[in-house]
């Protein structure tokens, strides 16, 4: 049996039935990530002797007949955004090369006392501000697909590690698509929670009031599996409300007779790929005949939210990159003349390009006398995209949409250009800045690289978009397609 | 919205980050093709438009005003590049005259 392959249930299941141990599905993974991470490069730290520390104690427990948690024993992938005590957290970033938390996010707490195995932090777009991982302050992931190909961003290094099955699962975040559009590049699931459903606390800020965690798995079934742990208010995360957390497990079973998908016009734009829109198109056909009715609706104000999110996200980037001082954490250069030099070199030495632009791009746009017309429009424009998906629920239940507008694309091939890079965000954006759930599922392959579809959901009803992602996978085999891996 | 390189800098010197004179050239170009971009949102009506800055509806989330002891104070404080006595040590930042 090839363990690594398996999914998350099927991992789960067995066990219980004492098919194997945690220890060897932990070896497996290892296997696979010695096997091949040298030529993708997902993980930037390996956690090995405390995974199979971790692995061990739950394979006592099966041993001993004592009850296990669902997600205990089984191997998960973070990503090193995610604080983890004793376990180097850099997001990928110089300025934190050489950082160890002595404290777990409220998420990492939860995999902790479930008994999860931690096999390591994976890369990303250095403190997630990026769409294709080689913003990483150490070096670039590759897609699995196509190893000359980007993975996508930020979680690149989550996707990728899940694709190439050297994990079961991982963590990632979602600011403006940094779960969905990995998830597409890499032919994975992965799930942007709404804004406030899953605890931010130590995870480190990028834009923080867009700022979402989220799973990756092989299937929805895995992720609504996860869900169910991940989600809910945390003291320590004031922008959580005590929203009850639904049986994802169980929503998915129902079938989706009835259910009213959207279809945005403006979704399928001039310029995008044919087979990217024809993937999205099939999609609807398969809904059709599961029962759905698909309805075309309009969201006019589309166009405006790549603008807005590209002024809103770096004024928030500019203050919460403030903190890095060299002063209590991180790099801090100390050969200057004085306080000011610190800063000064401490900042120039550890972070990378992007981080400076945006920076800058927010620093520009927050001050005296620009206020008005970049940031307080910004916020204005989010309230009309807003209100766009506000009219549009009132007419159907979830939202159909393609990820990116084209499949993966190759290593270096935008890294000069910033501007189009943040187009690639053009439909993973606007439900971001409504604060919306969203799915990305495989769905085909074209020109040999997977192809995702985006469901968007309303605020907190995860279980509908994980419904009609888990009834559409029973009822193709789209996302049992692994990449080849040399 | 071109940027002259002097507005580079000074935006730079506001943010506390130390650019070069080619790199002041090259976010020139860069950040202003980036706000060239953005300029679009001035053409849009939102006269009566209130602005979203946050959307969970929550407002003044509060709790009981009690210490929790976090348990990790010499731990957090040990992450400090330089420490001393469960302090962090900062450079001087007022000259005696």
């Amino acid at each position: 049996m090839e363990l690594h392959k398996l999914t998350l249930l099927e991992a789960f299941q067995g066990l219980r039935d004492k098919k194997f141990t945690s220890h060897q599905l932990t070896e497996a993974c290892f296997e696979q990530i010695k096997k091949y991470d040298d030529k993708i490069k997902a993980y930037l730290t390996l956690n090995e002797a405390e995974a199979y520390t971790q692995a061990d104690a739950a394979d006592q427990k099966i041993a001993k007949g004592e009850s296990l948690h669902p997600l205990e024993g089984i191997p998960v992938a973070i990503k090193d955004i995610f604080c983890t005590t004793n376990l180097r957290t850099t997001s990928a970033s110089k300025i934190l090369e050489n950082y160890v938390p002595p404290f777990d996010a409220t998420v990492v707490k939860i995999l902790r006392e479930a008994g999860a195995v931690i096999l390591g932090k994976t890369n990303l777009d250095e403190f997630a501000m990026g769409g294709s991982t080689e913003n990483s302050g150490f070096w670039p992931t590759s897609n699995p697909w196509d190893y000359s190909r980007v993975p996508g961003g930020s979680s690149g290094g989550s996707a990728a590690a899940v694709a190439a099955d050297m994990g079961f699962y991982s963590l990632g975040t979602d600011t403006g698509g940094s779960i969905r559009e990995p998830a597409s590049f890499c032919g994975i699931s992965g799930l942007k929670v709404s804004y406030g459903r899953v605890s931010r606390y130590g995870v480190m800020a990028m834009t923080s009031s867009l700022d979402t965690i989220g799973p990756f798995g092989k299937n929805v079934a895995d992720i609504a599996m996860i869900m169910e742990y991940l989600a809910g208010p945390d003291s320590k995360d004031a922008t959580t409300p005590p929203v009850v957390v639904d049986n994802y497990s169980e929503e998915i079973k129902q079938d989706i007779k009835g259910l009213k998908i959207g279809l945005p016009k403006e979704y399928f734009v001039e310029g995008m790929d044919e087979g990217v829109r024809q993937t999205v198109l099939n999609a609807a056909k398969k809904f059709e005949e599961l029962g759905a009715e698909v309805i075309d609706i309009s969201l006019p104000h589309t166009d405006l939210a790549v603008a807005a999110y590209y002024v809103i996200c770096p004024s928030e980037v500019s203050s919460n990159m403030a903190r890095f001082d060299g002063m209590r954490y991180g790099l801090s250069k100390r050969d200057g003349k004085d306080l000011l030099d610190i800063y000064l070199d401490s900042r120039r030495e550890g972070f990378g390009a992007e981080v400076k632009r945006r920076i800058m791009i927010g620093t520009y746009a927050l001050s005296a006398g620009y206020y008005d017309a970049y940031y307080k429009k910004a916020m204005q424009v989010r309230t009309l995209v807003r209100q766009d998906f506000e009219e549009a629920y009132k007419q159907v239940d979830i939202i159909l949409t393609p990820v990116a507008p084209a499949p993966a694309y190759k290593l270096g091939e935008k890294i000069g250009d910033p501007l189009a890079m943040y187009l690639e965000d053009v439909f993973t954006i606007p439900a971001s800045l409504a604060g919306l759930c969203g799915l990305s599922i495989p769905a085909g392959l074209v020109s040999e690289l997977p192809v995702g579809i985006q469901l968007l959901g309303k605020r907190f009803d995860e279980k509908t978009i994980l419904r009609a992602g888990h009834q559409f996978q029973l009822a193709t085999d789209y996302h049992l397609a692994k990449p080849e891996l040399k | 919205m071109k940027l002259s390189q002097e507005e580079v800098e000074h935006i730079a010197k506001l943010a506390r980050l130390r650019v070069t004179s080619e790199e002041t050239e090259k976010y020139a170009g860069q950040l202003s093709g980036i706000l060239e971009y953005v300029e679009k949102l001035a053409a849009v009506d939102t006269a009566n438009i209130e602005p979203t800055s946050q959307v969970t509806g929550l407002t003044n989330v509060t709790r009981e005003d009690e210490i929790i002891e976090s348990g990790i104070s010499e731990e957090l404080v040990a992450c400090a590049p330089q420490h001393q006595d469960g302090y962090v040590v900062i450079p001087k930042i007022f000259e005696n005259k």
